[in-house]
């Protein structure tokens, strides 16, 4: 047995390129149906916990998966904003407390969630390094941007604009990362939050400029009397938010009318909860509210169905492999003829013979079976970009 | 002595026969076979060896009527007594020099490889200029540094019988008489037989004997 195997292992060593691409296909193969269940298992459990530790959403009335998936996971779904007048009316039902969101836009590919501390708290996340933001203009970023970014506390993010070519629209704020947050292998850890009013700011709703009270250079103003200075496009806004300047940035309009993307509700008990969603149906506050987990469930199922498709053709992939793997073994049989007959001659039995090949094949399969294992357990790595892409 | 009588032998849905009446071939003895292609030379040699077995007749090597015997038996005579030497090398691609002269210990459970079979191997390819070659594949080798490969893997075991089908039918001159001279130099060491089909009639001047198949009336 060790003689053959070791002429086995010699004829696979010897056709490198061969044994490679046999161990990947057949490796795949086997990797494929379980590989899709080991992804579709974690992210149904992941994202059920996500769902799970969010006990409602409120939001327009509109698509509730779009609501919750950007609520949950930042994806920027377009939902219709709605105003931080429906977050003054929660808080004051007091049932509970509501947690705001502004998920609109993003800094190098990652989005920007504008929410308040009490986020921090509601989510259990520990700031590894730095400090959670204090001022408008700061941020704290989970993890992987941090790690993905190469940036860490003191370094700044500017924010990317909506369009290029709305000169009278959003500006590319640069923030300052004050705090990177603990991993927890949820899609915080893929997100850089920061105040509100940082992002109102970023919207245009606030902004800084040059004091006009103070400036010398006449060709800025457009018209000045005793309470008001008009100035024109000349007039230099801050796009960096220091303590310098600070105390020149303003927000115009009512507070209560800024926008808001969707709002986390964190019920006192479960009664409260039922009571608020009662409200709800009772037109007392309009918008909707939703169970994420009741949303999440509902797309899971349709995955499920679509998961019940793949299986099947991965058996017929499968069958197809299998077949192609017995021609390859009857041909290489038909080309080997002379080197059996030769084994033959000099003295080997049948049965030896067939060891040897035999011997090939086990090496083959259970190299691809290893192949398999190796690329099942890597899945595990990559179940957050799995769901980021596929699933949400 | 090997000895081939009243032997009649014919391959499945061919029209080929063979028939020998009697061939008395003596220990020691260097024999030439010659003859026209499709006469059944190889076939002959493959009879001596028990890879065929006729349909009648004898074939008796050693006094031991071996085509008599069980499979396993006659596969153990014909590791032990016979070593085979091919036209086209027969040498294994995957192998290294040193691997395709081991190959027989390696394939056969009644042979064990040792550490003195090892040094054997050494040896032998030292013997016949090819020890610098014993860690390169087939495919690097000239054809005369591949036949003397393919000798080493025939000789290692100390055969009594060598069977050799045309195996300076790929070599150019010199390697032809460098061949033949191995060959002969182990036939004469160690009181060998030597049965060597062949087309090439300068060489026969180094035989005992020569077989011509379309003289003796041998053949189909």
């Amino acid at each position: 047995m060790k003689q053959s195997l070791y002429i086995a292992f010699k004829y696979l060593l010897f056709h490198k390129i061969r044994t490679l691409i046999l161990v990947a296909s057949i490796g795949i193969i086997i990797f494929l149906p379980n590989g899709l269940q080991k992804l579709i298992e974690e992210s149904e459990s992941q994202m059920m916990a996500r769902a799970d530790s969010t006990p409602l959403v409120i939001g327009t009335k509109g698509s509730s998966t779009d609501l919750v998936i950007n609520s949950l996971y930042f994806r920027q779904e377009k939902i219709e904003n709605m105003t931080m007048k429906t977050n003054g009316e929660l808080k004051e039902t007091g049932l509970g407390y509501p947690i705001p969101l502004l998920s609109t836009f993003k800094a190098r590919g990652f989005s920007i969630a504008g929410t308040n501390l009490d986020y921090f708290n509601f989510r259990k996340l520990i700031i590894s390094k730095g400090r959670k933001f204090s001022f408008v203009g700061e941020c704290v970023i989970g993890s992987r941007v941090a790690e993905k970014l190469d940036i860490t506390v003191s370094d700044s993010l500017i924010s990317s604009p909506e369009n290029y070519f709305d000169f009278a629209g959003v500006y590319p704020l640069k923030m300052e990362v004050v705090g990177v947050l603990q991993e927890t292998n949820t899609p915080d850890d893929y997100t850089i939050f920061t105040d509100l009013k940082t992002n109102w700011i970023i919207m245009g709703l606030g902004h800084g400029h040059q004091d006009l009270s103070k400036t010398l250079d006449q060709s800025v103003i457009l018209n000045r009397d005793s309470s008001n200075v008009t100035a024109n496009a000349k007039l230099f806004m801050y796009n960096e938010i220091t303590k310098q300047n600070l105390e020149s940035f303003h927000f115009h309009g009512s507070p209560e009318n800024y926008p808001i993307t969707s709002i986390i509700f964190v019920p006192k008990d479960i009664k409260s909860g039922t009571i608020l969603r009662g409200k709800f149906e009772a037109r007392e506050i309009l918008n909707q509210i939703v169970v994420p987990s009741k949303v999440v469930e509902t797309l899971l199922q349709s995955i499920f169905r679509i998961k019940q498709i793949f299986n099947t053709v991965f058996v017929l992939v499968g069958f197809a492999t299998l077949l192609i793997l017995g021609l390859i073994v009857a041909l290489s049989l038909r080309l080997r003829k002379d080197e059996i007959h030769t084994m033959f001659t000099i003295g080997s039995s049948k049965a030896k013979i067939f060891e040897i090949l035999g011997l090939e094949l086990l090496i083959l399969v259970l190299s691809s079976f290893l192949f398999a294992l190796a690329l099942y357990f890597v899945t595990g790595y990559f179940v957050n970009d799995f769901i980021n892409y596929f699933i949400i | 002595m090997i000895e081939l009588s009243d032997i009649k032998f014919s391959y499945p849905n061919s029209e080929f026969h063979l028939s020998i009446d009697s061939l008395l071939i003596g220990t020691g003895e260097k024999t030439a076979v010659i003859g026209p292609s499709g006469f059944g030379k190889t076939t002959m040699l493959n009879l001596i060896a028990g890879i065929l077995i006729p349909e009648y007749g004898s074939v008796i090597i050693k006094e031991k009527e071996i085509n008599h015997l069980q499979d396993s038996e006659r596969r153990n005579f014909r590791i032990k007594e016979i070593g085979f030497v091919f036209q086209d090398f027969k040498l294994l691609e995957y192998l290294n020099v040193l691997d395709n002269i081991l190959l027989p210990f390696r394939i056969n459970k009644s042979l064990s490889l040792t550490k003195e079979i090892l040094e054997n191997a050494q040896e032998l390819a030292a013997s016949i200029n090819i020890e610098d070659k014993l860690y390169k594949h087939p495919s690097k080798l000239s054809h005369g540094e591949r036949q003397r490969v393919a000798i080493c893997r025939a000789l290692l075991n100390k055969p009594s019988l060598i069977l050799a089908d045309e195996p300076t039918g790929n070599l150019d001159p010199a390697n032809k008489a460098h061949i033949m001279d191995i060959l002969f130099d182990y036939v004469d060491n160690y009181s060998s037989t030597l049965i060597t089909v062949t087309h090439d009639y300068a060489l026969l001047s180094g035989f005992d004997e020569v077989l011509d198949f379309e003289k003796l009336n041998i053949g189909i």
